[in-house]
Formats: structure tokens, sequence, C-alpha cells
């Protein structure tokens, strides 16, 4: 177990490398590159830039710069931001827990719905639960996630009045548990429907995969309650593979958090990304692409290992 | 042939052919005996649809259905061209990492990787602040986004085909390797390259309508599904018909692709 982890953890090293020089690049080819903050400066001197350019290491070879500014991320300095002056790692860390709260709660959303609908989809093959299921789902995966967003706003917020469309607490009161669940309740369920329509149909399939498989027969001719079959026999097999699919799915929301947050206003880190992109504020942006980057490789990993762990049958080709 | 009449049979692929049908023909025909697009209107802003205006009209009075139909234009032509760029560069790219193996295939692959565990939308937005704004730098973008798992497909069809006997036997006749690649393999490997383009074509055009949506797509005054939608959460009591119809054309173009996409799949699977 340990010897693959380790493995697995070597290999995404170089990984790490590869996105870091893709951003870094990203970085250098954007409109001012490095220099941004002094472009919207109206009385700087092409002498000036110049100066500034050295003096900053500009004109050394790219590769040079790599490895500083390398460096410079690995001890978690992004530069500081053009916006508001503090280091750009501290403005976006103010921004997790919100987007932390957002995704752990639509995710569980989305798993519970998902394994609830799929299993009962693949139980009732071909009978009416399962075709509405199958067409729901499929509705769901050709639905624009801003989209579903604005239909519930228009829906639950102007229409009937349930819930409120925007932020994270009601301005100007103090902070209460409830009002925070109010507001998260639409951004989470709309983040939560970006998920849940393909895990659903994910489960669906490895239901029926296994319902079809000949240990489920053995286990109904040796006379188990079809309970049993069902909870014991094909659920716990039908669930391995859908573990992984989650984990990285995992990942996926974070795209789906960009749009929800810009939608509901919601102050995370999305919406952070999405405003200093709009600022020009490319420290912040470039640190938040890192770490999402980061995130989607850590998820990558978990998934792996969940598989590991989970299956007995992986770990046993492993020893 | 055959497989086109069997196309038509699959009730999936049959609907999304309809559907696709359609709304492609509204979008190319129907502006033909529309007005333009950006006619501004001020004594009829904001009116409910009704016979004279199908979908309403904006906060500018300008026709709501005019503009979906020439925004649907645009989002087509990016999707369709989003699709070839990611379908050409990625299945080029992917069958030549199969055919050669070795050093190439393996640093190639590694920076598929990476390029996939950058968050898709992190990096088309990031993509497009980089390039001139405009629909071919849009759909560039998006291509170079979404050529990844066209590459690992048509790498790991080029590794299965490898071994096959008539592989072997245009070897034995004397074809060159870049022959026997562009002429007997790759023919053999575009199934499944079909039908992830046309789910390619589905996601290109959610991909083009959320980058407009949120300012970094195709630029007001230029129609788009999806920058239609950038106004109308302000407007949402006042007009909520200009919230419903651009996602709503974007919903169901999307249906359109997932359904042809998958009746392909089932289709193809059949023949081969």
């Amino acid at each position: 177990m340990l010897p693959f982890v380790l493995r697995r953890l070597a290999l995404s090293v170089p990984l790490c490398l590869g996105i870091s020089i893709i951003i870094f690049c990203l970085a250098h080819s954007l409109p001012g590159g490095p220099l941004a903050m002094y472009m919207n400066t109206s009385t700087i001197t092409a002498g000036q830039l110049q100066h500034v350019s050295a003096q900053l290491g500009l004109d050394r070879p790219l590769y040079l710069q790599y490895l500083d500014w390398l460096t410079r991320a690995l001890h978690g300095d992004f530069g500081r931001s053009f916006s508001d002056g503090r280091p750009a790692l501290a403005v976006i860390w103010d921004r997790i827990p919100a987007t932390a709260e957002l995704m752990v709660c639509a995710f569980a959303i989305s798993v519970f719905l998902a394994i609830g609908l799929g299993v009962l989809s693949a139980l009732r093959y071909r009978k009416l639960a399962d075709r509405v299921v199958t067409m729901l789902s499929y509705a769901g995966i050709s639905m624009p996630v801003f989209w579903l967003g604005i239909i519930a706003i228009l829906l639950f917020g102007v229409q009937l009045r349930l819930l409120p469309i925007a932020g994270i607490g009601t301005p100007g009161q103090p902070f209460s548990v409830l009002d925070n669940l109010r507001h998260l309740a639409l951004p989470a369920l709309v983040l939560a429907g970006y998920t849940a329509a393909q895990q659903c149909r994910y489960v669906r399939s490895s239901v029926l995969d296994v319902l079809g498989a000949p240990f489920v027969q053995t286990a109904r001719s040796k006379g188990l309650s079809e309970r049993v079959v069902i909870l014991k026999h094909v659920l716990r097999n039908a669930l391995i593979p859908v573990v992984t699919v989650f984990a990285l799915d995992a990942a996926h929301l974070l795209s789906g958090a960009l749009i929800t947050e810009t939608v509901f206003a919601w102050p995370g880190m999305g919406r952070l990304f999405y405003d200093s992109l709009h600022a020009g504020d490319y420290p912040v942006v470039i640190g938040i692409a890192l770490m999402a980057s980061a995130m989607v490789i850590l998820f990558n990993l978990l998934a792996d290992v969940l598989y590991v762990v989970i299956d007995r049958r992986v770990q046993i080709a492993w020893a | 042939m055959r497989a086109v009449a069997q196309l038509v049979r699959n009730p999936d692929a049959l609907g999304g052919i309809v559907i696709l049908v359609v709304i492609t023909g509204l979008c190319v025909f129907g502006p033909l005996w529309l007005h333009a697009p950006n006619a501004i209107d001020l004594g009829a802003f904001s009116r409910a649809p009704s016979l004279h205006h199908l979908m309403g009209t904006d906060d500018l009075g300008r026709d709501e259905f005019t503009r979906i139909l020439y925004g649907g234009r645009v989002s087509l032509l990016v999707g369709f061209s989003a699709m070839a760029v990611g379908i050409g560069f990625g299945g080029t790219l992917g069958a030549i990492c199969g055919w050669c193996g070795g050093v190439v295939d393996v640093a190639l692959m590694r920076v598929v990787d990476a390029a996939m565990s950058i968050p898709s939308l992190f990096l088309l937005l990031f993509l497009a602040v980089v390039v001139p704004p405009g629909a071919v730098s849009i759909a560039i973008v998006i291509g170079a986004v979404m050529w990844m798992r066209p590459a690992r497909l048509m790498r790991a069809q080029v590794l299965s085909l490898k071994p096959r006997e008539y592989v072997e036997a245009a070897y034995a006749i004397g074809s060159s390797s870049a022959r026997i690649l562009l002429r007997t393999v790759t023919p053999n490997a575009i199934a499944p390259l079909i039908v992830e383009g046309t789910l390619l074509v589905g996601h290109a055009i959610v991909a083009e309508a959320a980058m407009s949506f949120l300012g970094f797509g195709i630029q007001p005054p230029t129609a788009s599904w999806g920058n239609m939608l950038t106004n109308a959460q302000t407007f949402v009591s006042a007009a909520p018909w200009l919230a419903v119809f651009p996602g709503l054309m974007v919903f169901i173009a999307v249906l359109g692709f997932n359904l042809l996409g998958d009746g392909l799949r089932e289709v193809l699977r059949g023949t081969r």
C-alpha cells in the first residue's frame, strides 16, 4: 500500500512541474506580462519601464526567470495583488472557506442524489422510474450550469421569493447559521445538479453491470433474500468504480464553482478569479490557477489511492 | 449507406438529427427574412413575447428572436470550428504518439496529463485574456482546451490496431510507415473519434456560452447565446423571457449533439 502511494506521489512531481511551466508561459503572455501593473500608469516612460524591467531581472533568459518564479511560488510567494497591495496568497486564502463550504455541500448533495436515483433507476430497469431518472439525467448533462443558475434565481428567488439569490449572508445582519444556509441553498443545489446528472448515469450503469454478473445469480440461487443480494453483493461491488469517479468529479467541481459563484455573487475563490481577471490582477489569477491545478492533482491521487484501499483484488495484485 | 439507414432507425440519433437540422436551418436561413440583429427600437423595449416579437424584446428594444438566430450562427460556428481544432490537433498528436511509441509517446502524453490537470474553465478564461477577442480566436482557445481527450482516444486506437495482421500485411507488401499510418490504420481508428467529435461540438457550445456569459468570449454588440444572458440577470424580474430563451437554445442544441453522439456510438459499435 505505502509503496504504491509513494510511487504515485513521485509521479505527480513532474506533472506539477509541467503545469507550472504552462501557467508561467501563460502568465508571461498576458497583456503587459509581469509589468502589467505599470501599464496602467500613464506617466511612465519607455525608459523607466526598461529600467524596472532590468531591476526585476526580466531581461534575463526565460528559463532563469522561470526557476526564480518557481522558487518563490513554492514558498507561497505569488507576488502582491495589484488591486489591494496585500500578498496574493493572503487574498486567495481569505476566499477559501466560502468555496470549501459551497463545494463540500454541493458534493454531498450530488453524491446523495446520484447514488439514490442511480440505484433506484437500475433496480427498476426499463420501468417508469428508470425512464424518468434517465430522462432527467440526460437533460442534466446537456444543461449549461450558468443557465441552470439563472433559472433557479428566476424560479425560487424572483417568482416564489423563497430564497435569497446573492451573497453569503444578509448584509447588515450579524452572522447566523440559518441565514448562511439559506444563502447557500441555491448555489449548492445548482452546483450539485452540474455533477449529479453525470454521476447518476455512472451509478446506474455500474449497478446494471454488476446485476448481470454470475456471482449475483449464485447469491440468488443460494436462496438469499433480495435485500441481502442487493445490499451486500450488488451495491458493494457496484460502488467500487463509482468512488473513483466521484473523487475525480470533486476536481471537476472547481470549474462549476467558478460559474456558480459568479452567478450567485458567492464570495469564493472562483468569484475572485473572475473579478481578478476582469481587473487585470494577474498575481491573484496565477495563484488561483496554480492552487486549483494542485487540487485537481490531489483529487486524482486520492481517486487512485481510494481505489486500491476499497478494492481488495487490486491490493492483492499490488502485494 | 447501411450506417446511415441504421442511424435513422436509432431513436436517439434520429431525435438528435431532427433537433440539429431544425436549429441549424433556422440559424442559417432564418436571418434572410429578418431585420438586422442590432436594430434598436426604444419605443418597444422589454416587451413580453407576442406574435410580433416571438421571444419578446430586450432592454434596448432589439428583437430577441432575431438576435437568437444571429447568435446561433456564431455559437454553432464556434462550436464546429473548436471541434475541428480539438479533433484535428488531438487526433494527429494521439496517432503520432501511438504509432511512434517510445520517448515521443511518453513525453507528449505527460503534456496531455499536465494540460488535463488545469481545471478547464480556468484555463479557458486565462487563454481568452491572452488572445485577441473574436470568434476565430475563441474557437481556437476552446479547441486548445479540448484536444486532450481526442489525443488519448486516438492513441489507444492506434496502439490497439498496430499489432493487427492487416498492418503486418501492409508492411509485407512494402508500404512505408507513414503510408500505413495514414491509409491503413487511421481509417480503421476513426470511429470513436467521430463520436467524440459530435459530443465535443456540444461541449464547445457550452464553453463558448460560458465564456461569453462571463464577458471573456464573443463581445457585444455581436450576439451570442452566452452574452445575451449576461444582462438577463439584471432584468430577471422585469423581463424574465430574456433569461429563458438564450439558455434554452444552448440546452436544446447540446441535447441534440449528445443524442446524435450517443446514437452514433451505438450504430458504429454495431457495424464493427
